[in-house]
């Protein structure tokens, strides 16, 4: 599904505070994988993420996604096949824009988006429906600015919306570091659904090691720009929560 | 009360400048100088088109497509070359000065005898009546076209990019083309203001545009001031606010013309309504 051969990415070339934040990276991400991305802070996790989304355009090395080489795609171009989620709940979502707005925009995210009205009663009717899955009481305040709703109501939304369209790769950068332990449990507990609800193949950064253990069929550990530890398959679900915190010992 | 006429005349005329300043700065959160070059190229492309005998229906296209063209240019200048949005607007801004002149020919031409697009119809024999009938029929389709624009995917998308980059890029949206197409709406109106005015007022002068932005914020800091307070989310209601604080606008530079306050002063006077419609709402609810 994604193949990253040997990417590097500088930052400040040149400058005295030049940083490698990645170096020399190769990886292989098979279709309906959930792979969990851990590491301590600076080793290059996010820009890993925002690699493969698009952000960032590599110094060196390519990117395949579904066999198409994306190494210098901008974001908007590859958001035919991702979808993201953010750290912070205020990027995911368009906060003076109503719920029902935010959701039209998702729903059209690999489409043009056209000179004619789309959000029309039918497409209210298929909002109300998805939003009522998440039982927060939110479907009757569509028209609502979504700037209105709390963090972890605007990440759960957001995940909704991930999935309004056609969707291949879900990016989700510590989708739940901004929320109550409460409402972190029950975002990750929609992303996990939804993942496996629409086989989705999932990247997910996270410092939280309990998500680390609980959720994903693969874990990564990065450090300094490169790849420590990459477990799969059997050897990943049998993986212990000590274990891990041996990790970062 | 025929001063109150040529007030209401006025606002309908800078109806385009607000819509324009309420897109830049409201929707895509730009400041946008553009508008001072963009609004006498309006007035000139209008003046040099009349003199030179060319149709309305010529003069209004041509109007809007020298308006835009401007503010794409800025648009171009600020994402392309990632200069500051202010700096953007005031380099084309500047360059239009000269633009307008070499358009013009001379620093000013009067239009009083030309038919333009008031005496297209006579409704009545009264003048300002006649393009008080003509204007309102103008401004609303104007709003009609802007409210349904901003109603659907794309306007959607417009709007989204003033209010949350990161998340409308991940959704497939190319900001920097959205900015730049968003500038060329904006100062296609601000144009068409200028349009309106040079044959309303019947001439075309260069220097129409100095300080004319000052206009556009009012009207739409008018609008803002009420959308905050009664916390209006729909956009006709939004569209309707602002055309009804270009409105305001000129009402109060009328009522301070009428009780006699030196014309000079004017741009004074304006300055400080503004000042006085940004800041009291801040100061009363400091107090609460």
């Amino acid at each position: 599904m994604i193949e990253i051969k040997g990417i590097t990415q500088t930052f400040n070339t040149g400058k005295t505070n030049q940083v490698t934040a990645i170096d020399n990276v190769s990886l292989n991400i098979e279709q309906d994988e959930f792979v969990v991305i851990v590491g301590a802070n600076g080793s290059g996790k996010t820009t890993l993420l925002n690699l493969i989304a698009g952000n960032l355009s590599p110094n060196k090395g390519t990117i395949v996604i579904e066999g198409n080489d994306v190494t210098r795609l901008p974001e908007y171009s590859r958001s035919k096949w991702i979808a993201r989620i953010f750290q912070n709940p205020l990027s995911g979502t368009a906060g003076d824009l109503s719920i029902i707005d935010n959701f039209r925009l998702a729903a059209i995210r690999t489409k043009p988006k056209g000179l004619f009205i789309g959000k029309d009663a039918a497409f209210s009717k298929l909002v109300k429906e998805q939003i009522a899955t998440l039982n927060m009481g939110l479907e009757d305040k569509i028209e609502q600015p979504i700037g209105t709703l709390s963090g972890g109501q605007r990440q759960a939304l957001t995940l909704l919306m991930s999935v309004m369209d056609e969707c291949k790769i879900l990016l989700l950068d510590e989708p739940t570091a901004a929320l109550d332990p409460k409402s972190a449990a029950n975002v990750m507990g929609i992303a996990n659904n939804l993942i496996k609800e629409y086989k989705l193949t999932a990247i997910l950064v996270t410092h939280n090691l309990k998500d680390a253990v609980n959720y994903g069929s693969r874990v990564i550990q990065m450090g300094e720009g490169a790849v420590l530890k990459d477990i799969i398959g059997p050897e990943k679900q049998q993986l212990k929560q000590s274990e891990l915190f041996d990790w970062f010992g | 009360m025929d001063f109150y006429l040529t007030a209401l005349i006025q606002g309908l005329c800078f109806a385009g400048i607000a819509f324009g300043i309420y897109i830049s700065m409201k929707i895509f959160n730009i400041p946008d100088i553009t508008t001072d070059g963009s609004y006498a190229l309006g007035g000139v492309v209008t003046g040099a088109m009349l003199t030179h005998n060319q149709p309305g229906y010529l003069i209004f296209p041509a109007v809007i497509l020298a308006g835009a063209l401007a503010g794409a240019l800025t648009g171009f200048i600020h994402t392309k070359l990632k200069i500051n949005a202010l700096l953007a607007g005031i380099l084309v801004m500047t360059a239009l000065y000269s633009i307008n002149l070499t358009i013009l020919g001379r620093s000013n031409v009067p239009l009083l005898s030309m038919p333009n697009l008031f005496t297209l119809i006579n409704l009545t024999t009264n003048v300002n009546q006649n393009s008080l009938f003509i204007l309102a029929a103008f401004v609303v389709g104007i709003t009609l076209i802007i409210g349904y624009l901003l109603k659907t995917d794309f306007g959607i998308a417009m709007r989204a990019t003033g209010n949350s980059e990161q998340m409308i890029r991940a959704l497939g949206v190319n900001t920097d083309r959205m900015k730049i197409i968003g500038l060329a709406i904006a100062n296609a109106l601000t144009a068409l203001s200028g349009y309106l005015i040079a044959q309303q007022q019947g001439f075309a002068d260069i220097s129409m545009g100095i300080g004319i932005v000052i206009v556009g914020l009012g009207s739409v800091i008018i609008a803002e001031t009420i959308i905050n307070w009664r916390q209006i989310t729909s956009v006709w209601l939004s569209l309707i606010l602002v055309l009804a604080g270009a409105i305001i606008f000129q009402f109060v530079l009328a009522f301070t013309l009428s009780i006699g306050v030196d014309a000079n002063l004017l741009k004074l006077v304006t300055a400080v309504f503004v000042l006085l419609i940004v800041g009291l709402p801040r100061l009363a609810s400091r107090k609460a």
